[in-house]
């Protein structure tokens, strides 16, 4: 199968701090690749550095075969070469936040068309379809004219893997999609991903549910102080555990 | 009293025929000077020292010197600039003739140096997770600018925008020192002529109130439909 998504050696300084230290990953259509590992190891940060909105030290990050073009400066970060590229490509990696992120002057449906007609230059009426059968997916149709905070977590987390789906993109990128939701709002975001993983998307994602790591992830990559540790099947990974790390954490995140 | 009363009333008609100048004068200044305030807003909050230093100063002395000595400087020193330039040979002179544009011009720049401080605040307070949202689903910077953050900007600092209008609207009285016959210019030659005080400022003070009480009004009904994410559901 083709790889969608390649990082190579990425590297990223916060000032003296370096939070991933080399780190490379390959996703191929339709993976579904968790990154688990414990705050601070640096997943979120290389979640954020795969779509520029970190800028990465160096190292490379190729989205469908294209390569980010990156300049390297002097003191020794970089920066993207033509930002058109950088905003094309972005276009293509949906990103679902921890805090939904829904623009919050625009109703729900309004949040769902807005990329689609601005950034991809869809046809209004094209838009509003394509809203329509998403909001229909995720399950709150019936919200399309509320404004986001209106909704509960889960809805405006639903509706917000809307808003990703509607980009058409080539990967999801998720950070920590379901880490502000309350206990009992967790179920239903996880369901339509698990939705979304069966339909055979490409997804990234960074999470703390080891159910939904286990049960739809086709890799699981475990980060330690930015580099990762180990990685593999669900089941080989989370039932055997080689590195002394993983099993730490694994046996401090069970219940 | 009666007598009081009578005349009160009677210099009311003539009043209400500035009622439109100093809503005029309202509405273009306000019109104007909250579409400069944008750019001033922008060039504050730039990265760019060229852009930056400015704008500051900029709204450092539109807010630190009195709007009627801004208004003095711009209608004479305008006054005495222009005439023999070329200026008095184009279209713009008949207007430029008359006090009315410049306290417009006036009361222009000094509510963009107001609501520009005011629009600064506010863009700094947009959510900062709405913009990275516009940046991770490719959206350019001028968009992310105009269809998030002057949106949601201009939410967050429209009451305080209200009551700058209002303070506007009254402030236009000061027009009435540049030969502009607004209300509060018209009650003063009324003083003048008919040599009393009181009545002419009072039927003045009415007015000015009735017009902020319907500005209020509007104003509310634009904040509703603009805050409208706020409210409860329909």
């Amino acid at each position: 199968m083709d790889t969608t998504l390649k990082v190579e050696d990425l590297h990223k300084k916060f000032g003296e701090v370096e939070v991933l230290k080399g780190v490379s990953l390959e996703a191929r259509t339709g993976d579904v690749i968790a990154m688990i590992g414990s705050s601070g190891s640096g997943k979120s940060t290389l979640l954020r550095c795969i779509n520029l909105l970190e800028i990465p030290n160096s190292g490379r990050v190729t989205v469908s075969g294209e390569l980010i073009r990156m300049k390297a400066l002097p003191d020794g970060t970089s920066r993207p070469e033509d930002m058109k590229q950088v905003e094309r490509i972005r276009s293509k990696l949906a990103m679902v936040f921890q805090s939904f992120n829904l623009w919050s002057h625009r109703t729900i449906l309004e949040n769902v068309i807005e990329a689609p007609i601005h950034v991809l230059g869809l046809p209004r009426k094209e838009a509003i379809e394509r809203a329509e059968a998403l909001l229909a997916k995720v399950g709150i149709a019936e919200k399309r004219n509320f404004y986001p905070n209106h909704l509960s977590g889960g809805q405006q987390q639903r509706a917000a893997i809307a808003r990703a789906l509607a980009m058409e993109p080539s990967v999801l990128l998720f950070d920590e999609p379901t880490s502000a939701l309350d206990p009992e709002l967790v179920g239903e975001v996880l369901q339509v991903m698990r939705k979304l993983a069966e339909e055979g998307r490409t997804m990234l994602v960074v999470t703390h549910e080891m159910g939904f790591a286990r049960d739809v992830a086709s890799e699981i990559v475990f980060l330690h102080k930015g580099q990762i540790e180990e990685k593999g099947a669900p089941r080989e990974v989370l039932s055997a555990p080689k590195s002394e790390r993983l099993k730490q954490f694994l046996s401090s995140t069970r219940h | 009293m009666d007598e009081s009363f009578s005349f009160f009333l009677s210099i009311i008609p003539t009043l209400l025929v500035a009622v439109p100048v100093t809503l005029a004068l309202t509405f273009f200044s306000a019109l104007i000077g909250n579409t400069l305030a944008v750019p001033v807003a922008v060039a504050a909050l730039s990265t760019n020292p060229l852009l930056r230093y400015p704008s500051a100063l900029y709204i450092f002395v539109m807010r630190g010197t009195p709007l009627l000595a801004q208004t003095y400087l711009i209608y004479y020193g305008l006054g005495e600039l222009l005439p023999g330039t070329w200026v008095q040979k184009s279209f713009l002179w008949p207007y430029l003739r008359d006090g009315f544009w410049y306290a417009i011009f006036a009361f222009s720049l000094n509510t963009a140096g107001y609501t520009g401080e005011i629009l600064r605040g506010a863009i700094m307070a947009v959510p900062k997770g709405e913009i990275e949202a516009a940046r991770a689903y490719g959206f350019s910077k001028g968009l992310i600018f105009w269809r998030v953050t002057l949106p949601r900007a201009i939410q967050i600092c429209l009451p305080t925008m209200t009551g700058e209008t209002i303070l506007l609207l009254k402030a236009t009285s000061l027009a009435s020192l540049i030969t502009v016959w607004e209300v509060m210019g018209t009650a003063r030659q009324i003083q003048k002529v008919t040599f009393r005080v009181y009545e002419p400022l009072i039927a003045a003070g009415l007015l000015y109130i009735i017009m902020v009480f319907i500005l209020t009004r509007l104003m509310m009904i634009v904040e509703q439909r603009i805050n409208r994410h706020r409210l409860a559901p329909v």
